[in-house]
């Protein structure tokens, strides 16, 4: 079978792994990944913050250019994108003043045809009833898993999971052999877009996240987007500084760790890339 | 009398704010909760909820410092706010009414400073080539900022696994995304 993939432009660069893992995982099942042909940026933080219609303009050429190609689901696995491509659908569906204005922007038709999906709905949709006689490995850990904000929020628009104590992952896991534990950040923000601008800032908000994932007997986070696995891994040092000891703690992409439970090589799900050594 | 209560907002920031989002400063009623759940508070110069009663009191004063803040910047949009409002206020999308507005009037805080290079840098990468170059929009975020030092020593670790492109990614339709850019930023000529 196949499936649309907007991939965004973290996982063409800074997170690349995700992905590598995301495809193996699908190749796994026989699921070929069909790209949408000459994408573009979802606008991501920046947009939204500065130009309303910049922010509606991007996503909107993104879907538009996924009808034209016949697709009619899409996996974005970056949780950022899978938000602003959410977001979008619901405002065009909601507002026709606002659709005729970004079509006339995009130079683009856009009927709203296509169904977008987060990983985990891919998963659960797609992988999860194929699952159990292919777990060759179980992924026997005590891990946290971190859904991060947009993911789940705002649940009015994407209706998806809890606010406050999502599930849906901890449920992937535990079908991957892992023990999840029950932990108090799950859905804090780690610091987002301010990587760069305001370092220390994520330090402390993902050092918060990283602390009591440890403190509570994590051997893993697990994670479902780029934005929130490049402020846990790459930006270590920072949260190391803020919490005073340097923590060795990994985070794994929900996609690397189902691949490593039915048994896909390491390499092939990118772990080599991480900062943070992968040694569970 | 609006059909929204006695103590609607019609007029200045928070009608616009109403006007523009849907979103009703008078509903809020002050119990916190957005400040409380909010992880930049501490950061901030008024915490949400202070932000949501400067707008209601309808003073041009209180709503200049509104503009200026620094609060609007450093928000990160993670909706926590929106998720426990007991009111359900999309605070969220009032921020970004706020940060828009606050652009285009050129009274951004200047503590944000660094936080609208990144944005401004981002957004350029992607005019220019339709997705994000992420070594071009370092070089640019350090041209508009001087901060020349910071990250140096994170680029070559990234290049060592594999995790920077040296080469943009170029759409092509890179024409078709610029005139998107012109025609969505008439209003907007940051």
């Amino acid at each position: 079978m196949t499936l649309g993939f907007y991939p965004g432009c973290s996982l063409k660069g800074s997170s690349r792994e995700y992905a590598e893992s995301v495809l193996a995982v699908a190749k796994a099942f026989d699921i070929n990944m069909e790209e949408i042909k000459d994408w573009n940026c979802c606008g991501a933080t920046a947009a939204h913050n500065m130009n309303k219609e910049l922010s509606l303009a991007l996503p909107a050429r993104i879907l538009s250019l996924a009808e034209q190609q016949g697709l009619t689901e899409i996996v974005v696995p970056c949780a950022a994108c899978y938000s602003r491509l959410t977001v979008t659908k619901h405002e065009m569906a909601n507002n026709a003043d606002l659709k005729v204005s970004v079509n006339e922007v995009n130079n683009l038709e856009y009927n709203g045809t296509v169904d977008v999906l987060n990983i985990v709905q891919m998963l659960d949709k797609y992988i999860i009833p194929n699952l159990s006689g292919r777990v060759v490995k179980p992924y026997d850990h005590k891990v946290a898993c971190y859904y991060g904000c947009l993911l789940v929020r705002p649940h009015e628009i994407l209706k998806f999971d809890r606010e406050e104590d999502p599930q849906s992952l901890d449920e992937l896991m535990l079908k991957a052999g892992a023990t999840p534990i029950d932990w108090a950040f799950k859905t804090e923000c780690c610091g987002a877009g301010l990587s760069v601008s305001r370092t220390p800032s994520v330090g402390r908000l993902s050092g918060k996240i990283i602390g009591d994932a440890v403190d509570r007997g994590a051997e893993a986070v697990i994670v479902a987007c780029p934005m929130c696995h490049s402020n846990l891994d790459m930006r270590r040092d920072a949260i190391n500084t803020y919490l005073g000891e340097k923590v060795e703690i990994p985070v794994l992409y929900i996609t690397q760790a189902i691949g490593l439970a039915i048994g896909l090589d390491r390499k092939a799900l990118g772990l080599q890339r991480h900062f943070v050594k992968v040694s569970v | 009398m609006s059909s929204d209560g006695h103590h609607s907002v019609i007029s200045g920031l928070g009608g616009e704010v109403s006007a523009h989002t849907d979103v009703k400063v008078s509903h809020c009623y002050q119990c916190g909760k957005c400040s409380a759940g909010c992880p930049l508070s501490e950061e901030m110069d008024y915490p949400p909820s202070v932000i949501m009663r400067m707008l209601q009191t309808g003073n041009p004063y209180l709503e200049q410092k509104v503009l200026s803040s620094f609060s609007i910047w450093v928000c990160l949009t993670c909706e926590m706010c929106f998720a426990r409002c007991p009111m359900s206020i999309d605070i969220p999308k009032m921020m970004d009414f706020l940060r828009e507005k606050s652009l285009n009037e050129k009274k951004a805080n200047p503590k944000a400073k660094e936080i609208i290079a990144f944005h401004k840098s981002f957004l350029d990468s992607i005019r220019y080539t339709g997705r994000l170059y992420e070594i071009g929009l370092f070089v640019d975020y350090k041209a508009r900022t001087l901060k020349i030092l910071d990250d140096l020593a994170l680029a070559p670790k990234m290049m060592k696994r594999g995790k920077l492109n040296i080469i943009p990614e170029l759409i092509k339709d890179r024409s078709g995304v610029a005139s998107i850019f012109r025609k969505a930023g008439k209003k907007n000529k940051n």
